[in-house]
């Protein structure tokens, strides 16, 4: 079943290249059929999901791959990867309907997109960690180039920065995982076992070392302050639909270690350092949510509360590693918002770069100021762009607000200091208000006169993300049903 | 049955607003919210007699749970009713967008239906911020004008600064162990519900626009006539007075919260009435007037007078919508709000000027009307607290009843010949005027003008005294002597302005809101901005700077390393390669005649090749990916440097 999840995807990628004399209307609707597929699949799977006991996954599949270093084939879902997997497979469903109006190599692109989608599932359905690393590095080199091929105008430089950065990274991330597997005894990269060994207690100083290793390595995907100064020239160049893979699922791609490797497999250096973890958090939330405040450019302000929301995130698995006897309840609330925050920022944030690219098709300038007015040329577009942003926001009714509330609730109770990062959320509210007047309310002026409202493309991939986000505000309790458990377990074995 | 009322009750104008909030439904918009609006006001009173209770489970292990109790049985169908009166009101004012504006409303007045009868922190968060992001839509309503938008954007985040009190009470709830409910608040650990009431203490101050929050309500008045008549009265602001007054035994468990309470809502009472009095403009007199109305409400609940606080919320939401209504229909008639240019209106359309003339009198705590009634008791439960708290709440008393007699003074004061053309220089100044008031527009206030006559009842034997059992209260009744002394304050204060016309004092730091939106504007926007502003220049310059000078250190070296891989390296070979050419030359002298000696020769050559080859082939897969990883990085150095 996660094989073929996997790699149905890219199935359909080589068979897109294998034949180059398909017309680009038939490339852009296999793209739209195979990821439709893909998320018919998942569907299938979580309606057939049923939490595993502590510890193991569901849906289990296990090869022999390379015996030599005991990494094998193994693929897994719980409740940590489950939703993420669901998220990714909207997410790109969604980007395949955006592009049905593409017109640059669309047959290239598709194949591109399909590999990334691959790419993606396979790195949260992994179970091994050399599996992980290569879907993690290959993550990069797909959306290389998609920034490089199809992006605008200084895409190349933007392109290789993003590369070079993450590359960076996720070499920092491999030496840890190189550590795990000299230290786990038998040697073996397979995230189980190693999470049952927990390789390194009891000596804190490598133990440390590791997990600054790995910490970096995903300190630089997620991004936090100070590694983020990458992300925001690489959505400002990248095409809409990259940027909407780039934040709603590579991001997640360095949260979802936090919670899938980092903590299970390192518990006590994670305790140890739990008040850095914080900190960062902290200082990612305000200084993302301070400088976003400060753009004139709208994607690259989308971009920095990228930053500030996945602060959020590093914020409350900080705060879960802060362990006493009474606060269990309240870590495992925060867990459960910090992956409720995952799904929840890929889809609203999806949804705003999807959005963002409207701009640049119609006026070609991501500048706030140069708009004004436009509610009374493209009130459809008005409507999806204010529930984007206050999606954004964090307000209730919306699934940010049941991500945020929990993380909160669940960071403060377990370390009351947390609650300096609730500036972020007035911070947030005044600068996507400030947005929407900028470019929405206002005589219709600049770029505005003359704007095409929304085409049915962009409203059925745009408005699903938008309509999920509001199901998972209102009705929270399937989505939190799966992730509860695994939020759980998380926090237990960190308290080991 | 009940249960599936009050769900509906909440759920029935929340999905019919939302509807109709992204419709183009422009021609039945009226029809479906006012159908929607009789409906609502119908479940409220079914579910204010059968008291249901309903739950789902929804997060952080607390349920999204409703109730109707005796606070809410009241406060909810005043809810209820006062929208319906002010949706109709609306269906003969509003003209333009009435799908979006009729929408909104009703989120407005669905998520004020919830706050009424949350019962868990989560439910009411939920209700609470969704009225804040409604009421920035309804105040920034017509937004081709600017001004108006950003006075919605500074309602919105003066009120949500407030309300991260709320989040940190959650925090603090989960942490005392006693759970989400508003019930069990007051069961948490002791240290942690300090924290608790000082969450819920903040966030209920920021809705009900008291100190130091007031000046958002100021801005607020941007908004339709109709928004503010229903913002002012029975959502939203009423809400945060609703809310200290649902949790008063927690704020009376702390020691602290429940005196900080009375006091602040004691001096805004008396500051907010003191600006109100200062108001040249209708519409802003009636905020200021709101501000300090509610801080008798939430003196009530500081005072554990809870029965006293909802008597008053209830008849000023009649009263308050009643005034706003009747603004809002002059604004639209004449043109203007300003009160120069309203002289002498009630004569020109007699119902409005009656009802309004009833509103105003009830403001003035003039006898029996409602709030006369309804402050009295508050100012009882004031005197048996502390004589300084009764005599800032019977000096407030007094501005309320001199703002209200400025009120009255320009309704009805006989316009003298010659000031006919000052009044007319005022008319069609805000927008052009109709001219005219339409029967939808005069009929709710006249249902709304009884209520501000009447519901003093609620605060007066022998329905009073039921209330306050219900809400599990001792009946407290003002002695003759404080009845004495209130009415004689409000007759003598509205017979002092209305007989001796000498101006009524209007100092500028009341004219301008104690100057709290200037002092906010200077402390806290512009520096952090400036903040903002530099740290992006700091992110920009420095920090992606850093990272791009680390890069370009990089290609220096790796373009020293070329060099070196050309002179050195490369000589190094390409001299070794002439070596071997020569050498190769003298082997194949040799090997005419060495031949046999030279095959061994190489097949020793190549044995030892094969040992070389073999040695990156450990079969330790980090080894490969290093190796992988140099070639990768040698690759991208040599397609930067080629480039």
């Amino acid at each position: 079943m996660l094989s073929l999840i996997v790699f149905l995807p890219l199935a359909a990628a080589l068979a897109l290249l294998a034949l180059p004399r398909l017309g680009d209307a038939a490339a852009r609707w296999t793209w739209v059929a195979v990821a439709a597929a893909d998320l018919a699949l998942v569907v299938a799977a979580w309606l057939r999901y049923e939490t595993p006991t502590a510890g193991r996954l569901a849906f289990e599949e296990q090869a022999e791959w390379i015996p030599g270093v005991n990494s094998s084939y193994h693929l897994g879902v719980d409740g940590l990867s489950l939703p993420l997997i669901a998220m990714t497979a909207v997410i790109f469903l969604a980007c395949a309907i955006f592009a049905l109006r593409e017109t640059d190599r669309p047959r290239l692109q598709a194949a591109l997109f399909l590999f990334l989608q691959s790419v993606s599932m396979g790195l949260f359905v992994a179970a091994d960690l050399i599996l992980f690393f290569v879907f993690f590095d290959l993550s990069i080199v797909g959306m290389y180039f998609v920034i490089a091929g199809w992006g605008h105008g200084n895409a190349a430089r933007s392109a290789m920065k993003f590369f070079l950065y993450t590359f960076l990274g996720s070499l920092a991330l491999l030496v840890g995982f190189i550590g795990l597997y000299i230290a786990a005894d038998p040697h073996t990269f397979d995230m189980v076992e190693l999470a049952e060994q927990t390789p390194l207690a009891g000596s804190s100083l490598a133990g440390g070392l590791v997990l600054a290793a790995i910490l970096i390595g995903l300190a630089v995907k997620t991004p936090t302050v100070p590694f983020h100064t990458w992300l925001p020239p690489a959505h400002t160049d990248a095409p809409a639909i990259g940027s909407a893979v780039l934040a709603g699922v590579l991001l997640k791609m360095g949260t979802y270690g936090f919670v899938r490797i980092a903590m299970p497999m390192l518990p006590e250096a994670w305790r140890d350092w739990a008040w850095v973890i914080i900190v960062v958090g902290i200082f990612s939330v305000v200084y993302g949510a301070l400088v976003a405040l400060a753009q004139t450019n709208f994607k690259r302000m989308v971009a920095y509360t990228s930053v500030n929301h996945m602060g959020y995130i590093v914020l409350a698995v900080g705060a879960a590693g802060l362990v006493a006897d009474d606060t269990a309840q309240a870590r495992s609330v925060a867990v459960t918002g910090a992956v409720t925050q995952m799904v929840s920022h890929g889809l609203i944030t999806g949804a705003l770069f999807l959005l963002a690219g409207v701009l640049q098709d119609r006026a070609a300038t991501y500048d706030m100021d140069s708009y004004g007015g436009l509610a009374g040329p493209a009130p459809r577009f008005a409507a999806f762009f204010a529930v984007g942003a206050f999606a954004s926001l964090g307000l209730p009714g919306l699934s940010g607000f049941i991500a945020e509330f929990q993380i909160f609730t669940g960071s403060i109770a377990a370390a009351p200091v947390t609650a300096v990062a609730l500036v972020g959320i007035l911070l947030t509210a005044a600068l996507f208000l400030r947005a929407l007047q900028r470019i929405f309310t206002g005589e219709t002026r600049g770029r505005s006169v003359g704007f095409t409202d929304l085409r049915a493309a962009e409203v059925w991939s745009v408005g699903p993300l938008l309509v999920l986000s509001l199901l998972i505000g209102v009705f929270p309790r399937p989505l939190l049903a799966v992730i509860e458990p695994a939020a759980e377990v998380v926090v237990e074995l960190v308290g080991r | 049955m009940s249960e599936t009322a009050l769900w509906l009750l909440v759920l029935l104008p929340a999905v019919v607003g939302g509807g109709l909030a992204l419709s183009r439904l422009e021609r039945a918009a009226a029809a479906v919210s006012l159908a929607t609006a009789v409906t609502t006001a119908a479940l409220s009173v079914v579910v204010a007699l059968e008291r249901p209770r309903v739950s789902v489970p929804f997060m952080a292990g607390s349920d999204l749970a409703l109730g109707v109790d005796a606070l809410s049985a009241l406060v909810a169908p005043t809810v209820a009713v006062v929208s319906l009166l002010v949706l109709v009101f609306s269906a003969g004012e509003i003209r333009e967008s009435q799908a979006r504006f009729h929408g909104l409303m009703l989120l407005f007045a669905s998520a004020a239906l919830l706050t009424a009868t949350a019962e868990t922190l989560p439910a009411l968060l939920f209700a609470w911020e969704v009225m804040g992001a409604t009421s920035f839509a309804l105040i920034g309503f017509w937004w081709r004008e600017d001004h108006r938008v950003s006075a919605g954007l500074t309602a919105f985040v003066t009120t949500r600064t407030a309300d991260v009190g709320l989040y940190v009470a959650a925090g603090a709830a989960l942490a005392g162990g006693a759970g989400l409910a508003l019930g069990d608040l007051p069961a948490g650990s002791e240290g942690w519900r300090h924290v608790v009431a000082a969450g819920v203490l903040v966030a209920a101050l920021g809705k009900a626009a008291q100190l130091p929050f007031s000046f958002w309500l100021s801005r607020a008045m941007e908004g339709p006539s109709p928004v503010s008549a229903l913002l002012h009265s029975a959502a939203m602001v009423a809400m945060g007075g609703y809310l200290l007054l649902r949790t008063e035994p927690l704020l009376a468990s702390t020691g602290w919260a429940a005196p900080a309470a009375a006091w602040v809502g004691a001096l805004t009472a008396l500051l907010l009435g003191a600006v109100a009095v200062a108001q040249q403009d209708l519409k802003q007199l009636l905020a200021a007037s709101t501000s300090a109305q509610l801080g008798f409400v939430v003196m009530g609940a500081g005072l554990a007078s809870v029965s006293g606080g909802a008597a008053h919320l209830v008849a000023h939401a009649s009263t308050k919508a009643l005034l706003f209504l009747a603004a809002g229909a002059w604004l639209t008639a004449l043109g203007t709000k300003q009160l120069a240019g309203l002289r002498g209106v009630a004569r020109r359309w007699r119902l409005v000027g009656w009802a309004a003339t009833a509103g105003a009198l009830s403001l003035a705590g003039a006898a029996p009307l409602a709030l006369w009634a309804t402050k009295d008791a508050v100012l009882a439960a004031a005197l048996a607290e502390s004589p300084w708290l009764y005599a800032v709440g019977l000096a407030a008393a007094a501005l309320s009843a001199a703002y209200a007699g400025k009120i009255l003074v320009i309704l009805w004061r006989q316009l003298p010949e010659r000031e006919h053309a000052e009044v007319e220089a005022h008319l069609d100044e805000e927008e052009p005027g109709t001219r005219h008031v339409g029967l939808l527009e005069q009929a709710p206030l006249v249902a709304l003008a009884l209520g501000a006559v009447v519901l003093g009842v609620l605060a007066l034997p022998p329905f009073g005294d039921t209330l306050a059992r219900a809400l599990g209260e001792e009946p407290l009744h003002p002695t003759p002597l404080e009845i004495a002394a209130s009415v004689v304050i409000a007759l003598g204060v509205l017979a002092l302005v209305w007989w001796r016309p000498v101006p009524v004092p209007e100092p500028g730091w009341a004219l301008a809101w104690l100057g709290l939106e200037r002092a906010t504007q200077a402390l806290v926007v512009r520096p952090t901005l400036a903040l903002a502003e530099a740290l992006a220049r700091f992110d920009d310059r420095i920090l992606d700077r850093g990272v791009a000078g680390s890069a370009a250190a990089a290609l220096d070296l790796a373009r020293r390393a070329a060099t070196f891989d050309d002179r050195v390296l490369d000589g190094a070979v390409e001299a070794t390669s002439r070596a071997s050419l020569r050498a190769a030359e003298g082997a194949a002298r040799d090997d005419d005649r060495w031949f046999d000696g030279a095959v061994e020769a190489v097949a020793g050559w190549l044995r030892g090749l094969g040992t070389l080859a073999r040695r990156p082939q450990t079969g330790q897969l980090h080894q490969y990916y290093i190796q992988a990883v140099a070639v990768l990085a040698i690759g991208v150095l040599l397609l930067v440097t080629v480039r």
